[in-house]
């Protein structure tokens, strides 16, 4: 993998870790962004882990721009002999597919899709090769999700999902963006998955909803009281497929400050994980579930 | 002391310096977009620079004062009123209780920064007094004014009233406005002949200008360099994989309409950018009206340095002029 630097302005570094997505550049950018992290180069105000690239924010007045692009190089030296593992945490987040308000949605705009006669989980499925909506839900639920970047706006996770590249979904974003997407929208542009932290515009394919708050800045949220902003880019969601019926209660759950979503603490190894991808996330689960 | 707010303007927001350390989760800085007309308002009344006022965009606000307070204008020209009777700007004059603050016609310029002593009031919200209204986020309850606001305002002194800031320390874009750049990113998309009319071209501000960003026309069109698409990336070729967006990073969807983001930034997309509005220009592009003529000015990594050490040297004479 090749690594690019380049200064955004006298006061960015920007680092693209590979021109295309994978999860091996993932992994790299977020190494690395973490190794930029521990090592406290004097001058640096802020690290922003994208899905294949990251981001420094430095103070040119404490660092020279030279110097900063030596002490990072030096640590993409030291990424690459480190053990490609990370600590990290796995979520479920349960998913109301196919629910009557991003269905209402999708259908105010449906003139600015690629066909307007379906819905956005029929076109995914069939362009997707799946024989039925049913069948892509499983596959949408059926492997983790890397959290890969958190940002666009507040809290927003952009995922990519851990499979081999042949069965990664994709899809084109909307040919002209809404202005309207409900919040907690599960979405899918591209290779990416993101869930909608606020209501606004998006165009990004609609497959559901979650009942699950991810951004509360009145930090009143029983599990955002800590912090306002759920994810955490290296997070892994396993989203879990719902009815209304479940849905309706984890609003209510919500509302009462009942509702704690099942996270536990993992160690991923991409070595492992390359060997056996599915066996891998098969493991991941089993931890989610306290096996 | 509060302000209640009569009138809103057009959109007029509580600003301060920003909420830096918050990017990676895709909160932006924010603040005054006119950091440095901010800084001025806030020293002339009296108050710390970074003290949270009012920012107001083409249209001013009216506004009604419960106790004496001192107000000052600055960034663009957009002359204050008090009970009618016209004020300078650039300068602390004196609001007396029940009186009533509203401005004239904008003349030069986009946005005002009003402070008053004492400061508004809010909480802070993750370090800032800043409005981020698509998080609903700090400022006066997450958003915009609106009429029947009561803004809090702090114990400020009365101590300055007449001070002034001096003709030659008043920053403003010439016309055309020149925003220095720093080609970089994804410069290498472009042809060369792109890379060339680029800077080449005058430009105009469109009227999709926000705080989040700001969209030029009328340059030519960029072509980009053949290449197959990365996965991931989309199949436009202004595409990327979707990554981290600079501050002052200029997106060209399409290879069209260059968008600067500003200090309301999203934090990251998969528009390729071509380079960067150095620091020291970023308050300029706060006072930029649409349909303005623009050009972008190819520098150095060392120009931006010395411009941005210039700028510095601007705010110790303004520190210095306002003791």
């Amino acid at each position: 993998m090749s690594i690019r630097y380049t200064f955004g302005g006298d006061e960015h570094l920007f680092v693209e870790c590979s021109e295309e997505m994978s999860l091996e550049a993932f992994f790299t950018s977020l190494s690395m962004a973490r190794g930029v992290r521990d090592s406290g180069i004097k001058g640096v105000t802020e690290i922003c882990p994208a899905n294949a690239s990251f981001q420094i924010k430095f103070n040119p007045d404490l660092i020279h721009p030279d110097d900063i692009l030596r002490e990072v190089k030096s640590i993409e030296g030291a990424a690459g002999k480190a053990e490609p593992v990370i600590k990290t945490r796995i979520v479920e987040i349960p998913v109301f597919y196919n629910d009557p308000w991003t269905h209402e949605t999708l259908m105010r705009f449906r003139e600015r899709h690629q066909d307007p006669t379906g819905t956005d989980l029929d076109y995914a499925a069939r362009i997707n090769d799946f024989g039925s909506v049913d069948d892509f839900i499983a596959a949408h639920s059926g492997s983790p999700w890397f959290v890969s970047m958190v940002g666009f706006v507040a809290g927003l996770p952009f995922m990519y999902q851990m499979v081999e590249r042949q069965r990664q979904i994709q899809v084109p974003k909307y040919l002209r963006p809404r202005t309207d997407t409900p919040r907690l929208t599960v979405g899918h542009g591209g290779c990416f998955g993101c869930i909608y932290s606020v209501r606004g515009a998006g165009g990004y394919q609609m497959f559901g909803i979650t009942p699950m708050p991810i951004f509360d800045p009145t930090q009143t949220t029983s599990y955002l009281r800590d912090f306002m902003v759920f994810f955490r880019p290296g997070d892994i969601v396993k989203f879990k497929p719902i009815d209304r019926d479940a849905y309706d209660q984890a609003v209510e759950d919500v509302d009462k400050g009942r509702f704690s979503p099942p996270i536990r603490e993992v160690s991923f190894d991409l070595r492992e994980f390359q060997k056996d991808i599915d066996g891998t996330n098969a493991k991941l689960e089993g931890a989610l579930h306290g096996h | 002391m509060a302000i209640n707010v009569l009138h809103h303007g057009l959109a007029t927001t509580g600003q301060d310096l920003g909420r830096p350390g918050y990017f990676h989760l895709g909160i932006p800085i924010g603040g005054a977009m006119d950091r440095y007309a901010m800084r001025a308002a806030n020293l002339l009344v009296g108050n710390d620079e970074g003290a949270a006022g009012l920012e107001a965009v083409f249209m001013g606000p009216k506004l009604e004062f419960t106790e004496d307070a001192l107000v000052a204008i600055t960034g663009a020209d957009m002359p204050p009123k008090v009970d009618g009777v016209v004020q300078p700007g650039w300068t602390a004059f004196l609001v007396k209780a029940g009186q009533v603050l509203t401005f004239d016609f904008l003349k030069t310029g986009a946005r005002i920064c009003i402070a008053v002593s004492g400061g508004i009031d809010v909480p802070e919200a993750l370090g800032s007094r800043s409005t981020y209204p698509i998080g609903a986020l700090g400022g006066f309850k997450g958003r915009p004014l609106a009429p029947g606001d009561e803004l809090p305002v702090g114990k400020g002194s009365l101590a300055t009233e007449g001070r002034t800031v001096p003709e030659n320390l008043r920053r403003k874009p010439g016309t055309p406005a020149e925003l220095r750049v720093l080609p970089g990113l994804y410069w290498h998309r472009v042809t060369e002949q792109s890379q060339a009319s680029f800077f080449d071209d005058e430009w105009k501000v469109a009227p999709e200008a926000d705080r989040m960003g700001y969209r030029f026309k009328g340059g030519r069109k960029l072509d980009f360099v053949d290449r197959a698409q990365p996965f991931g990336a989309g199949s436009d070729p202004s595409n990327i994989v979707d990554s981290c967006y600079p501050y002052g990073s200029i997106q060209v969807p399409g290879g069209t309409e260059p968008i600067i983001l500003h200090r309301d930034a999203v934090s990251g997309g998969g528009y390729f950018m071509v380079g960067t509005v150095i620091s020291a220009d970023m308050d300029l592009i706060g006072q930029l009206q649409p349909h303005m003529p623009a050009r972008f000015i190819k520098v150095t990594m060392d120009e931006a340095l010395q411009a941005r050490a210039d700028r510095q040297a601007l705010l110790t004479s303004l520190r210095a002029a306002l003791i």
